[in-house]
């Protein structure tokens, strides 16, 4: 085959030469050649080489903006396009000015926080650190959930400052809710399009699919439903279930860290008093309720509060604000207070946005259920103005499905939580179902026999009736998979014990694990435990390490930044 | 003081003993275990231990099949068993009791058959808070349980006040003499002063030595008329033998005791026999004569051929008294004569020849707790807030306010009428005799339930008394859910032993002052095939009964059983 400049970045008088010499060299010659250039610095390739370069950096907490970095940096390879694809946690500020374009896929996480390993990076751009960057292009991707307030906060501040600091956009941010593969779709393309010179037609060889399993959220895999018990014992004020789901003939692998996202369906009767609620006359009431049962109708998100007030002339409605409001209300109470409203029926469902997949954090190892996956579910159930509200996916699980039923489901990789497979020692920090991937991690381990350091800090209520999967941590514990364990059970004494204050009581053991290497993972609630339990662990590391506060936050920083401190917090 | 040396046996000794050898008196590892958080239990070898404190670990039973499938461990949880010799409490310890069962336990009390208190619940992390609130009472749980002289029950009834208080004063003294003298107790849950290994020596426990005894051993006084303590059940029952209105001393009766094991005919129940009679002065030597012997001959292989009536079995009665007439400074003479009328308490004020009043109130199974419709607990707390005397716990699981002066008479009395606590007499006198152990869903060796369903049964059998004009007729009837035999269900004029969930076995012909054993009438049987089976025999006695013929001698005397008088006998 000879060299062509459509198949190659040589203009034509290089291949012309090129050409000529190659067909007359041996295949020692070649390999000399071959071997020489790939020694040379290679500087002095590309300053001859006018080459279209792009940097896709990507700032992750689940993964999913990874993974469309990758697609991303694959579509524009296609295109010819030299292209690195980066995490926040790995990229060096100091390359910032030697770059020409810079692609940013972000996520933002619960009250408009960067994800744990682009906390470095956010922070030295928007600091006085931060350099002029008038020669770069950019476009941000931004990823989030507008059921939070702050929707899509780290992409767009990644927006503003890169403007700031003089960089020209190439194409406007696209901001994406939970159900982001359209937009981040179209994203891709636009950039492909203002960035590539040559438009290579999308490959769409077989080849490149790979022999996993594809089931997505689109195409998900209907599991059975092959086991199902509650994990807390009588007279808990809790609802943990274990629900295992088959994966036979699935063909689909997970690792520990790992999540799996269930499609889930509104509550029928739900369903129905929404239905009840509204009165057009343009849709059956039958075919209204089928579309709703798919649509987000239990998070009053603030986007669609305010697009709501478009159809309302109700005075008290317009005047509410959200913040007052959506607390443990959905879109029920917004229609039968402040109803009625004027619109069709067409003009309400484009409202809604489609009921976003529920991610739970995988509780089994496949090593130990090749063909099952176990997941942890706590049932959310609350009462709001007397009216009973339902977690969509945990509360169809407890009331509606049971063993034998099929739940759609697909696979979310994680590559941010997981399990090192050397002997680093680890330690796991979880309260609640915050435990379950650390069931995972132990029963990786007690498959690889393997015995090195492991500690698991687990908190809940009571000791006797919500110490979940307590006889597999005795076995565990027993056979070396797990060699420490702290308990927290806050409410079996008088003052409240949690997993920080575990942590803090054995400050000089967790600081001689760290300064061994260990990796610390946190997963649980973002808001009750997960902050505390850094602020405990800023505290071991200035206390134990005799250090200052900034010094504290700067081995917090390196750690999160050597994926020595892992979060899975939500 | 000379070391123990126990004679040699044939067999190995049971992994019990193994366990004793290596406690260093009790202590085992219990300090540690009963600190490890993962678990509220303890291993095996360490709640063989707990017993000699007092305690030792159950499970809600109910719960255990629920709990494996939630991955969570049986609702392990204590049961602690309170020392208090013939059953005496002032009104303080017994505030703190009450309390206790509700700050640890499961919100109830339970009076034993031995005359103790019982808290069932604690979890693993209260235990010693429970041990020390008890201590601030002078309460213990030293011996309650274990194989150890337990706690010294002693007949209530205080109406002849004179010399009753002597008795129960001997009660109390045999108790102290015969406790074991470890240190443990104190270190592990009083925070005593440690004993450092190697200071512990033989003398630390002069009676029992290291290995203490083969079994439990079990010793009550009883007061004739009345044999409310079983004292033909005891290893050793004593009689207190009354001349003149003056305690003179004991007639002496060995090796009673009520467990066996299904199936297995070399273990029966059996009843003491007289050896003789004892000046009180002599009674602390001879009981740790008696208990020595146990101590050196008891089996220490085969833990169910273990206990002291197996031991004088064994090798003859004649034997056992030579053996004791070697240790004895004394010789014993001949028993004086006694006569018992009944075991069952009498209900109701009663005025003591001092001129105070005691109350015997009716405690079904001795579960003091408060209902919706009943507030027991409450109310009985609410009277020893204001009681100046002491309350007794009697052997039938009753409760005796005692020693009411006439002057509080009137505000007991109306305490009682406010909280409509009851005397039994609106009941059947077949619910008024009735003993039931705790069983299900506590007890590990249960088989089937008792304290839960002999109530229901009783209703039952209160309907056939009642077509044949029997429900004001005296008939002891007892149940036990295991034949370890804790409700003394060997004894019943109608006694039921679990076989299995829902089965019983049925002996009939015990004797209603206590002085025989019953005998098998029908196995494994269930609730339809129990009553249709009493159905003829209460009918059959309604008709054909002597005057004052109690139902245990009809049944005899009718040949549907045989007498029983020898536990060597009771299988046979």
């Amino acid at each position: 085959m000879s060299i062509a400049t459509t198949n190659s970045p040589f203009n034509e008088a290089q291949i012309q030469l090129l050409n000529q010499l190659l067909p007359s060299l041996d295949i020692y010659q070649k390999a000399w050649l071959a071997g020489y250039i790939s020694a040379t610095p290679q500087a002095d390739i590309t300053s001859n080489v006018e080459t279209k370069k792009v940097t896709v950096l990507y700032a992750s907490q689940t993964g999913n903006s990874q993974q469309l970095a990758e697609t991303l940096g694959e579509r524009l390879r296609q295109a010819n396009v030299e292209t690195t694809v980066v995490s926040t946690a790995k990229f060096k500020t100091n390359q910032l000015k030697k770059l020409t374009n810079l692609i940013v896929i972000a996520s933002t996480h619960g009250e408009g926080e960067p994800p744990d390993n682009a906390i470095p990076f956010y922070e030295f751009l928007h600091s006085s650190r931060a350099p002029k960057l008038s020669h770069l292009n950019y476009a941000v991707l931004a990823l989030g959930d507008s059921s939070y307030e702050f929707f899509c906060k780290t992409g767009a501040d990644f927006d503003q400052q890169l403007e700031k600091l003089g960089a020209k956009r190439l194409i406007s941010r696209v901001d994406c809710d939970v159900a982001y593969e359209e937009d981040a779709a179209r994203f891709i393309d636009d950039i492909i399009e203002q960035v590539a010179q040559v438009n290579v037609p999308t490959i769409q060889s077989n080849a490149t699919v790979n022999e996993a399993s594809v089931y997505t959220k689109s195409q998900p895999f209907y599991a059975e439903v092959v086991d199902k018990f509650v994990l807390n014992g009588r007279g808990s004020s809790k609802h943990t279930m274990h629900i295992e789901l088959s994966l036979e003939g699935a063909n689909l692998t997970y690792e520990p860290g790992d999540s799996v996202g269930i499609l889930s369906k509104n509550n029928a009767a739900l369903v129905e008093q929404v239905a009840a609620a509204l009165t057009f006359t343009d849709e059956k009431p039958e075919n209204l309720q089928q579309q709703l049962v798919t649509k987000e109708i239990t998070q009053l998100t603030k986007p669609l509060f305010e697009k709501l007030k478009n159809y309302s002339k109700n005075e008290a409605f317009l005047a509410l604000a959200w913040q007052d409001y959506h607390y443990g209300r959905d879109l029920l109470d917004v229609l039968t207070t402040y109803g009625p409203f004027e619109w069709t029926s067409e003009q309400f469902l484009a409202l809604l946005r489609d009921l976003p997949p529920r991610l739970y954090s995988i509780a089994s190892s496949q090593l130990a259920n090749e063909e099952s996956v176990h997941l942890t579910i706590s049932k959310v159930a609350y009462e709001t103005d007397g009216r009973e509200r339902l977690g969509v996916c945990s509360g169809q699980i407890a009331e509606q499905i049971e063993v034998g039923d099929q739940l759609p489901i697909y696979i979310h990789h994680n590559p941010n939580f997981s399990l090192p497979k050397d002997e680093t020692p680890i330690i796991m920090i979880g309260a609640g179902t915050g435990v379950a991937p650390f069931r995972s991690f132990i029963e990786e381990r007690a498959e690889r026999q393997q015995t090195s350091d492991a500690w698991l800090f687990f908190g809940d209520q009571h000791f006797v009736t919500d110490f979940l999967y307590q006889t597999d941590w005795q076995q565990w514990l027993e056979d070396g998979a797990l060699t420490d364990i702290s308990l927290a059970f806050s409410r079996d004494q008088s003052t409240k014990i949690y997993v920080q204050h575990r942590l803090a009581e054995q400050a000089e053991k967790v600081y001689e694990w760290l300064q061994r290497g260990a990796i610390i993972y946190v997963c649980g609630d973002k808001d009750a435990m997960a902050k505390d339990v850094e602020q405990t662990l800023l505290t071991i590391i200035k206390e134990q390490g005799a250090c200052t506060d900034e010094e504290a936050n700067a081995y917090l920083t390196e750690l999160r930044q050597n994926n020595r401190y892992q979060r899975d917090v939500y | 003081m000379e070391k123990i040396i126990l004679p040699t046996q044939p067999g190995t000794p049971s992994d019990v003993e193994d366990i004793k050898q290596e406690s260093n008196y009790l202590r085992g590892t219990l300090e540690k275990t009963m600190q490890n958080p993962l678990s509220s239990g303890i291993p095996e070898a360490d709640n063989r231990l707990m017993k000699f404190h007092g305690s030792y670990l159950q499970d809600d039973r109910d719960l255990r099949n629920e709990r494996q499938r939630q991955k969570l461990e049986p609702a392990y949880q204590f049961m602690v068993r309170v020392r208090t010799p013939g059953g005496t409490a002032t009104p303080e310890q017994w505030l703190v009791m009450d309390e206790m069962g509700d700050k640890y336990g499961n919100g109830s009390l339970k009076l034993t058959t031995r005359q103790a208190f019982q808290v069932h619940g604690i979890l693993k992390w209260n235990v010693k808070k429970y041990m020390q609130e008890i201590h601030e009472v002078l309460l213990d749980c030293i011996a309650a349980c274990g194989d150890v002289n337990r706690n010294v029950m002693c007949n209530v009834n205080p109406n002849q006040s004179d010399f009753h208080q002597e008795v129960y004063e001997w009660s109390a003294k045999l108790s102290e003499h015969l406790l074991p003298k470890t240190r443990a107790y104190h270190e592990l849950w009083l925070d005593g002063e440690k004993v450092f290994d190697g200071q512990q020596t033989e003398e630390v426990e002069p009676i029992y030595g290291a290995l203490y005894l083969p079994r439990k051993f079990k010793i009550g006084i009883a007061i004739p008329p009345s044999n409310d303590v079983d004292v033909f059940s005891q290893d050793i029952g004593l009689i207190a033998v009354i001349e003149n209105n003056e305690l003179i001393g004991f007639n002496v009766a060995v090796g009673g005791g009520m467990g066996m094991t299904h199936g297995d005919t070399a273990t029966y129940p059996q009843l003491g026999r007289l050896i003789g009679f004892i000046y009180k002065e002599q009674l602390l030597e001879t009981a740790e004569k008696i208990l020595t012997i146990q101590r050196d001959y008891g089996n220490r292989s085969v833990r169910k051929n273990a206990r002291f009536k197996y031991t004088i079995d064994a090798r003859g009665l004649e034997w056992f008294k030579d053996e004791l007439a070697k240790r004895l400074s004394f010789t014993l003479e001949k028993s004086r004569p006694y006569l018992f009328t009944r075991t069952g308490d009498e209900y109701g004020w009663i005025q003591g020849e001092d001129g105070n009043w005691h109350h015997t109130l009716f405690i079904q199974n001795g579960r003091i707790k408060d209902e919706d419709d009943y507030l027991l607990k409450t109310g009985l707390r609410e009277i020893a807030k204001v009681h100046t005397g002491l309350f007794r716990l009697t052997p039938n699981q009753n409760l005796l306010i005692a020693d009411v002066t006439p002057a509080k008479k009137e505000q007991i009395d109306q305490l009682l009428k406010h909280y409509a606590i009851t005397d039994g007499a609106q009941y059947s006198a077949l619910r008024r005799n009735a003993i039931a152990c705790v069983s299900l869903p506590t007890c590990g060796l249960a088989m089937a339930e008792a304290e839960r369903y002999l109530p229901s049964l009783i209703t039952k059998i209160d309907e056939i008394l009642a077509e044949h004009n029997l429900s004001q007729t005296e008939i002891g009837i007892r149940m036990s859910g295991c034949p370890n035999g804790c409700s003394r269900a060997a004894m019943g004029e109608i006694g039921f032993i679990g076989k299995g969930p829902g089965k019983y076995n049925l002996y009939l012909g015990g004797d209603f002052t206590g002085q025989r054993l019953n005998k098998l009438y029908k196995e494994n049987i269930d609730e339809a095939e129990i009553l249709a089976t009493l159905q003829p025999l209460l009918a059959h006695y309604a008709k054909e009964r002597q005057k004052d013929e109690h139902f245990g001698d009809f049944v005899i005397r009718q040949g549907y059983v045989e007498a029983v008088t020898d536990g060597q006998h009771f299988h046979h």
